[in-house]
């Protein structure tokens, strides 16, 4: 009777193991099953290359490049904001801030990480776009730098919190033995650290910039969301633009179910999936490749 | 009478061979000292009495073992680690109070009545000389004892089970002389009862408390005797110079 | 040697500069939310449904609705992802099977919060025809915070010495009898932290339940786990975005609301894991 209780246990365990590979194939699957139906209406690269979105005029037009575009110049953005900032705040967390400050950073970078998304867009909109919007005199603030700089705050805490764990895994005996040697506190950190934890970086900037392109409310309430072609930079910054992933959250309450458009929206899903996936498989061999060869 | 037998025994993990062609008979009652080097698979034997070796990935083995005449693989290892306690290198209590590390093995094997639990609690620890000293403190962590006490207090644990044979893996190598003769006079009182292996780094600790000696180097069994005849006149020049610490 | 002592200065300038310009903003938001935003909290903005087109009246509702979601997402969760986590820390080997069981767990923490939406709405409202209800988006929210779950239970399992497992089974207990008595019990401050996380986590997220559950404007209390809810995070987005004319006060109340309910959770979660550090019994 035990023995049978705790056959079926453990099997339950293993069902449950095994989730996370289900819960990831059964994402692809739906996304597939509605998305792929786009393609009956339209060939995938005018989908992927097409200039204009007008998912609502007839016929629609639906083709995303404004979008990725406009992600790509929040994204960006973004990442020029967050990856100096970030490194260099794990670089100051880990190796300069005593005991005490330590703490209380980490509790800082932690509160930053655990603000709801909304609630910076929400703040954003309040504090940031009537700022951007009068030192560049513009007609509106809702533009693709206001979004950039308030995406760089959600990027930030994932690239210190992943960033300072790979400096802190450099083995101690790099350190001391560049100190030995008379370097400076500095030189150490510059020459020795940040060359032996790169990989770990470079894994904590990957998933940094997959949180800022995956984030969707922020972005919604304060780039203002206008599906056009963005200009060049640097002027692009300065107009609105509208993301994939806020397309798909304006969009969907108003497309109907099993309509062209629905399709769409979730093939852009796939896209989203696809670009996420990318970056946390790579990001991931390279936190993979730290591990083993320390 | 015999309680062990092993019959050509071979272990590997993963590529590397730890033990290779042991065969050893132990007698039921007595204490058997298992003497070698570091590495020279004495533990990976001890280990192999009660099947902890299999929870090693890469574990293999060829051979076969008896307890009383029956193949340990085919026994349910629950029951043959009930039979056959460990005692480990370390005093390693279970996070719980005094009294639930001793009663924990007697209730996984279905024992519930108090009454039943605090005579074993109480037989138990008289065997390992620590009821005077805890009887006051049952309910305490088992972590407030003194390294000592925890030692005889897994020594106890073990006893609970009334098994009918006891692996010592270096047990006092933590442990100050005090404590260390207090152990040995509980092993020297509990052969009575219990077939003992022991294995140690401690030559003399082997040859003060060991009714047989087996000597091992490099996986293999160099040599198994009465303890007198080992460190008296060992058959093999290397136990000889083991024992007078030309090398180890 | 000078110059390199002032390059150092200017270095570790330039570092601490960078980090004020993480921590002061964080700072200030929290503070400006707190103080704008605390006018607005009385009983009455807590307990009453929202009046005049969400322009006056309380959140209860949206309150109700994000606690409805919240307790959903975590009994659907909290099973699997602690299995889940036990299977790897106890029961897996080091093989390819693990290797891809970890590597669909990172993939399920980057997947865009959107696309979570997108997925619920086509599993759980349409597929299963669940419709946009408490249930289809407890059961999206369940999925997305598992990967959180997974993670901290499994650390807090495999934090548990090694040698308590192994003296456990020499003493004839089973696998299973070894992680029931010794391992879970002792696991429990970091698998309580983690569930929390996770709550916090699920309580802040709009994207996923903008499709899946969330009602513009309801009233009244869900009656059932089929009924739609509002929802605090997205009733945060609507009202600063969708409803025109709203009294700042009422949004930064809301604001406050929500963010003092995620960063309770925070607190607690910092709080149980600190004690438990500090009583570890070995």
């Amino acid at each position: 009777m035990r023995k049978f209780k705790e056959f079926i246990i453990e099997k339950l365990i293993l069902s449950c193991g095994l989730a996370s590979i289900f819960f990831v194939g059964v994402i692809f699957f739906f996304l597939l099953k509605e998305g792929l139906a786009l393609f009956q209406f339209i060939k995938p690269i005018s989908f992927l290359l097409g200039r204009n979105w007008y998912p609502i005029s007839e016929p629609a037009q639906l083709g995303i490049f404004p979008l990725i575009l406009g992600s790509l110049l929040v994204t960006l953005g973004a990442a020029v904001i967050s990856i100096p900032i970030g490194v260099a705040c794990a670089l100051y967390i880990s190796e300069i801030a005593p005991g005490k400050l330590k703490e209380v950073l980490k509790a800082g970078i932690e509160l930053l990480a655990a603000i709801p998304s909304v609630v910076l867009g929400f703040i954003g909109m309040i504090t940031l776009v009537p700022w951007v919007k009068n030192i560049f005199h513009l007609p509106t603030g809702l533009t693709a730098l206001t979004g950039s700089i308030m995406l760089a705050f959600m990027a930030m805490p994932t690239i210190v919190s992943i960033a300072e764990d790979a400096l802190y895994s450099v083995p101690k005996s790099y350190k001391e033995g560049a100190l030995a040697m008379g370097a400076t506190h500095w030189q150490t950190i510059w020459r020795v650290m940040l060359p032996a934890a790169s990989s770990g970086i470079l894994a904590a900037v990957m998933l940094g910039i997959g949180r800022v392109i995956g984030e969707t409310m922020a972005v919604m309430m304060i780039t203002g969301n206008s599906a056009v072609m963005p200009k060049m930079i640097p002027f692009g910054f300065v107009q609105s633009v509208r993301t994939l992933t806020a397309t798909i959250a304006a969009e969907m309450g108003e497309a109907v179910v099993g309509s062209e458009h629905y399709f769409a929206l979730f093939a852009i899903g796939i896209v989203l999936f696809i670009i996420s996936f990318a970056i946390n498989v790579t990001a991931d061999l390279f936190l993979h490749r730290e591990k083993t060869r320390l | 009478m015999v309680k062990f037998s092993i019959n050509n025994l071979d272990i590997w993990f993963g590529s590397i061979q730890a033990l290779k062609n042991v065969s050893i008979q132990i007698s039921a009652n007595e204490i058997l000292s298992v003497i070698g080097p570091a590495n020279s698979g004495k533990t990976t034997f001890l280990r192999m009495l009660n099947r902890l070796n299999e929870l090693q990935p890469n574990f293999r083995m060829q051979g076969g073992i008896y307890l009383s005449g029956k193949d340990i693989m085919k026994i349910e290892a629950e029951s043959l680690r009930r039979n056959v306690g460990t005692v480990f290198a370390l005093p390693l209590p279970l996070p719980l109070s005094v009294f639930d590390n001793i009663t924990y093995g007697v209730r996984i094997h279905g024992v519930r009545n108090r009454v039943e639990l605090a005579e074993i609690v109480e037989r138990s620890l008289k065997q390992a000389y620590l009821w005077e000293e805890v009887k006051d403190r049952l309910n305490t962590s088992a972590f407030k004892l003194s390294g000592g006490q925890q030692q005889r207090l897994c020594i106890a644990r073990t006893l609970a089970l009334s098994p009918e044979v006891i692996l010592f893996d270096e047990p006092c190598s933590g442990l100050d002389p005090i404590s260390t003769t207090r152990i040995e006079e509980a092993m020297l009182k509990l052969k009575e009862k219990y077939t003992i292996i022991l294995v140690t780094n401690n030559v003399k600790q082997a040859a003060r408390v060991g009714d047989k000696t087996a000597f091992f180097l490099s996986g293999e069994l160099i040599e198994m005797d009465r303890t007198e005849k080992i460190f008296t006149t060992p058959s093999d020049k290397r136990t000889d110079g083991y024992i007078q610490g030309k090398f180890g | 040697m000078r110059n390199s002592a002032r390059s150092q200065k200017i270095a570790f300038a330039l570092l601490f500069l960078a980090t004020l310009l993480i921590i002061i903003p964080v700072g200030l938001i929290v503070v400006i939310i707190v103080i704008k935003g605390l006018p607005a909290i009385n009983w009455q903005f807590l307990s009453d449904i929202p009046r005049q087109g969400m322009r006056a009246g309380g959140i209860f509702p949206a309150i109700i609705g994000t606690l409805y979601l919240v307790i959903g997402a975590i009994v659907f969760a909290l099973p699997i992802g602690l299995l889940a986590a036990i299977y790897l820390s106890e029961y897996s080997k080091e093989n390819f099977l693990s290797r891809m069981i970890k590597l669909a767990i990172v993939n399920l923490a980057g997947v865009p919060s959107v696309v979570y939406g997108l997925f619920g709405l086509a599993l759980f409202v349409v597929f299963f025809k669940f419709g946009a209800s408490i249930l289809s988006g407890s059961l999206t929210l369940g999925i997305m915070i598992l990967p959180i779950i997974i993670t901290t239970s499994r650390e807090a399992l495999e934090s548990v010495p090694h040698s308590f497992r192994e003296v456990s089974l020499s003493l004839g207990a089973s696998k299973w009898q070894t992680i029931r008595h010794i391992v879970l019990p002792n696991a429990i401050p970091g698998i309580l932290t983690g569930t929390i996380l996770g709550l916090g986590r699920a309580a802040g997220e709009t994207a996923p339940i903008l499709f899946t559950v969330a009602a513009f404007y309801l009233p009244r209390l869900p009656k059932s786990i089929f009924d739609q809810a509002m929802a605090l995070p997205y009733h945060l987005y609507v009202i600063s975005t969708q409803v025109p004319n709203v009294d700042e006060k009422i949004r930064y109340g809301t604001a406050l609301v929500l963010l003092i309910l995620v960063l309770f959770m925070n607190l607690v979660a910092i709080i149980i894991r600190y004690k438990f550090r500090k009583k570890k019994k070995w």
